[in-house]
């Protein structure tokens, strides 16, 4: 618990945490509660206002779309999608990717040998290839677009780690720990794994926003979400066929989309700062 | 008028200051000591003289060089001063030398830069200019990568290309810090040898480079001038004093009071131990071979050698944290399981070890509480936090440290203050045998002394044992009870600490304690009485190895390798021990 309030008081220190923290966590508010005040649905179409303009005291501020649905719930909806989308991609790429990696890298020779050979292989099964048997072989299903992101998100996480874990297992304090007779899972999760966090921070700050591009470039060859469940990028796809009439309905989910990977790589940015503790004063 | 005036130089970052109101001259020709603590402001100054202060330096004051002024010059106006003018040898050659161009390569661009020599002519003087700092066959090392010569060979191309242009000031900051005492000894001559009318800035912290190498000397504390003088006046006679303490903390082999004690019985012994590393192509590099030591219970042994002797590899075996080809390790009469993670947790915790990086040894991410408890919480899980937040504190004291450091972290200490925590870590487990693998290398002259003393004191109160490695000669006669002497993986000469500096009986000890510079410009030492540097290990030479560089090498050393034997006392592997 000390560890945590200590980590909470950290952040609380770094003014960029919180402000791009605070515009993220406003931002999946408004899309978790937004379209529980609206009066439409994600569904319900409006045939007598198709393609409205945005308007902010009319019945759609975000306008509507081409078959008339309300273009806010369903901004609000693809942004619901993508963040849920962000989280799995870092959830999974932090247990497995760092796991794996650190145990490959600390323990080394045959064992780093073979697990990284797995890796490997996993790295040349053909992405789109590999996401079109796993819809053959099940339903299509929501959540094997997770599988599917999460499955070769965490592979690039490993390499990353087990190339770090290489090096700081050659460390002194490292060597001190063993002396001390400190056991091999304790010298990975206290020793190794705490000054991996630079890094692995960084690195989920690029993983997260590679997620929602994969996740919308499988939604646009028709392999991800679905109609008439939504996500941004679907969104943006759905947008760039309306520019030249109805721009808003490219620029609203784009803005949003760049809004939301700037928050996250800038937040990776503090975080780095706020987990190492070199640069506490 | 002087070559060089510094003049109420001062320099600031920010809210800290690196130098305060500086203020000396070079004449023309003259040799020039700068000595002082780590971040007392000499390479800060010896980069202002160059005009190479990063821009968010606060530089105030003048320095002029030749009657011109070097603040605030063009960069045009440095670039023509620089290396035609004034050169730098720096700490560091690999760092200092591009690794991507031939070394001769990068000695003739000097040459082109300047419009000192037409393209052929440029080729002929490169060469002159290498076999003058007298690397061998220097038409081949002109072609050379900087990786594909050895230390102090770079370090002497560095000089080369220092010297090049013939400059009138040559500064030199630590040049021979990263070397070998016999091969600094061989480059402090060099530099005296071949630098003519050129003047000397030498920067250093070793007060016996200074005794040996300057006519006169600066002293500065915390970027402030406290002494100046001619060398002999300021060793002689110091005034300020800080210069009285860098004088008290530098050790000296010419007189030391050589700790007594020591004759416990014998609680550790390494026997026949032998240690390989097989290289990337596959070679095999045997770092120690047929090596026995032996420990005394409150007794300190000093292992010492040039890099690549083979002394950390021997005790890093021993400890087990690299695997030994064959050979024993036993403590109280218990053979040791090769690798430390077979050993029990008794025999584990009573050999415990002291790096030579005191910061980088210590986790960056964990507190001093905890690393230092941690240990503890390994070794004995049923000690409850409270208590063992005690001995940590208690632990924290012994070594001189308050419990206003227990929630700091790493980065926050201190070199000295770090090497505290680090020995607080390893002696909370209460060993036997303390490994201090060049534990003090890395500090300050006075933060030496105080570490040095309180290993002396924890020795005495608890009869601990400490196996003290080091390159360091005038250390290890302040320290040890017993020395080792190593060469290339093998031991040469084992005897007491009177012994080895009273009566060495192998040339190789004798030539290192020659080597060894002395704080005393009356007889300065560092004499470079051997030629070359230790061969390579992958390739030993037959016999001795050590008759390459031997002065008095005969035929009977190429042909059979010396087994060590005892001549009045001393255990000494060499064919001549007794004529010598």
């Amino acid at each position: 618990m000390r560890v945590l309030a200590d980590i909470l008081r950290r952040i609380r220190q770094s003014r960029a945490a919180v402000i791009y923290g605070g515009i993220l966590v406003a931002v999946v508010v408004v899309a978790f509660i937004g379209p529980l005040l609206s009066p439409h649905d994600y569904l319900q179409t409006d045939f007598d206002n198709l393609l409205q303009r945005p308007t902010i005291s009319g019945a759609h501020f975000f306008g509507t779309d081409d078959l008339g649905r309300d273009s806010f719930v369903r901004t609000m909806l693809g942004v619901q999608v993508t963040m849920l989308v962000a989280i799995v991609a870092s959830v999974v790429s932090l247990l497995i990717g760092v796991t794996y990696g650190a145990i490959a890298g600390y323990v080394g020779g045959r064992v780093d040998a073979v697990m990284m050979r797995f890796v490997d292989t996993l790295y040349a099964l053909p992405f789109v290839f590999f996401v079109i048997l796993l819809m053959v072989a099940f339903e299509r299903n929501f959540f094997l677009i997770f599988v599917a992101i999460g499955a070769i998100n965490w592979l690039d996480m490993a390499r990353i780690v087990r190339g770090q874990t290489l090096s700081l297992r050659e460390r002194e304090f490292v060597e001190a720990a063993r002396l001390t007779g400190a056991s091999t899972a304790r010298i990975i999760f206290r020793h190794i794994a705490p000054n991996l966090i630079g890094v692995v921070i960084v690195y989920v700050t690029l993983t997260i926003p590679q997620a929602i591009l994969v996740e919308s470039f499988l939604s646009f060859l028709g392999l991800g979400i679905q109609e008439p469940q939504t996500s941004l990028g679907a969104l943006v796809d759905a947008g760039v066929n309306q520019m030249e009439g109805a721009s808003f309905m490219l620029l609203i989910p784009a803005a949003l989309l760049a809004v939301i990977l700037l928050c996250f790589n800038f937040l990776g940015d503090a975080m780095r700062d706020v987990f190492d503790a070199r640069s506490v004063r | 008028m002087s070559l060089l005036s510094v003049d109420g130089l001062s320099i600031r970052y920010g809210d800290v200051g690196a130098v305060n109101d500086l203020s000396f001259a070079i004449e023309r020709g003259e040799s020039v000591g700068l000595v002082g603590e780590s971040g007392s402001g000499k390479t800060q100054t010896a980069l202002a003289i160059l005009g190479l202060l990063p821009v968010q330096a606060e530089v105030s004051g003048s320095i002029s060089f030749a009657e011109k002024p070097i603040l605030g010059a063009s960069e045009k106006e440095l670039n023509a001063l620089r290396a035609q003018r004034i050169a730098m040898v720096f700490q560091d050659p690999m760092q200092a030398l591009n690794p991507f161009i031939r070394v001769g390569e990068q000695l003739r661009r000097i040459l082109l830069q300047h419009g000192l020599a037409a393209g052929g002519q440029a080729r002929t003087q490169v060469i002159a200019m290498l076999e003058r700092v007298g690397l061998p066959d220097a038409e081949r090392q002109f072609r050379a990568y900087p990786h594909q010569l050895s230390g102090g060979m770079r370090q002497r191309a560095m000089i080369a290309a220092a010297l090049i242009a013939e400059p009138e000031l040559l500064i030199a900051d630590e040049p021979t810090t990263a070397l070998d005492v016999t091969v600094q000894a061989q480059i402090l001559q060099l530099l005296e040898a071949v630098r003519k009318d050129t003047a000397l800035l030498l920067i250093t912290h070793d007060l016996g480079v200074i005794a040996g190498n300057c006519e006169r000397m600066l002293v500065v504390e915390g970027g402030e001038l406290v002494e100046q003088g001619t060398t002999r006046d300021v060793f002689a006679h110091p005034q300020h004093e800080h210069t009285r303490r860098l004088l008290k903390a530098a050790p000296r082999l010419d007189r030391a009071d050589i700790p007594t004690g020591g004759n416990g019985e014998e609680i550790f012994q390494i026997s026949k131990a032998c240690v390989s590393y097989v290289e990337q192509d596959r070679r095999t590099l045997q770092a120690v071979r047929d090596v026995d030591v032996t420990v005394r219970a409150g007794e300190t042994v000093a292992i010492v050698g040039e890099s690549g002797s083979g002394k950390s590899s021997l005790v890093r075996a021993a400890l087990g944290l690299v695997p030994m080809q064959s050979g024993r390790v036993v403590f109280c009469g218990v053979t040791l399981a090769g690798l430390v993670q077979d050993r029990t947790g008794e025999t584990r915790r009573r050999l415990q070890l002291v790096f030579q990086d005191p910061v980088g040894s210590l986790n960056p991410q964990m507190r001093v509480a905890k690393i230092i408890g941690e240990p503890l919480l390994v070794q004995e899980p049923n000690v409850p936090a409270a208590r063992r937040r005690k001995r940590v504190a208690e632990m924290l004291e012994k070594v001189g440290l308050g419990e206003e450091f227990l929630a700091r972290y790493p980065h926050e200490l201190s070199g000295g203050q770090a090497q505290r925590v680090a020995i607080a870590r390893a002696l909370i487990l209460k060993p036997g045998v303390l490994v201090c693998d060049e534990a003090v290398a890395a500090l300050d002259g006075t933060v030496r002394e105080q570490i040095l003393g309180l290993l002396r004191q924890i020795q005495l109160e608890s009869g601990l044992s400490i196996v003290f490695i080091s390159h360091d000669l005038s250390v290890v006669r302040a320290v040890s009870h017993r020395v080792l002497v190593m060469y290339m993986g093998a031991l040469v000469e084992a005897a007491d600490n009177t012994a080895i500096f009273g009566d060495a009986r192998h040339p190789y000890t004798r030539a290192l304690l020659e080597a060894v510079p002395v704080p005393n410009p009356e007889h300065a030492g560092g004499r470079a009485t051997l030629s070359g540097e230790i061969p390579s290990i992958l390739s030993p030479p037959s016999g001795c190895a050590f008759h390459p560089r031997c002065p008095h090498a005969r035929d009977i050393c190429s042909a059979e390798t010396p087994q060590l034997r005892t001549v009045n006392g001393t255990s000494v592997a060499c064919h001549l021990a007794e004529e010598l």
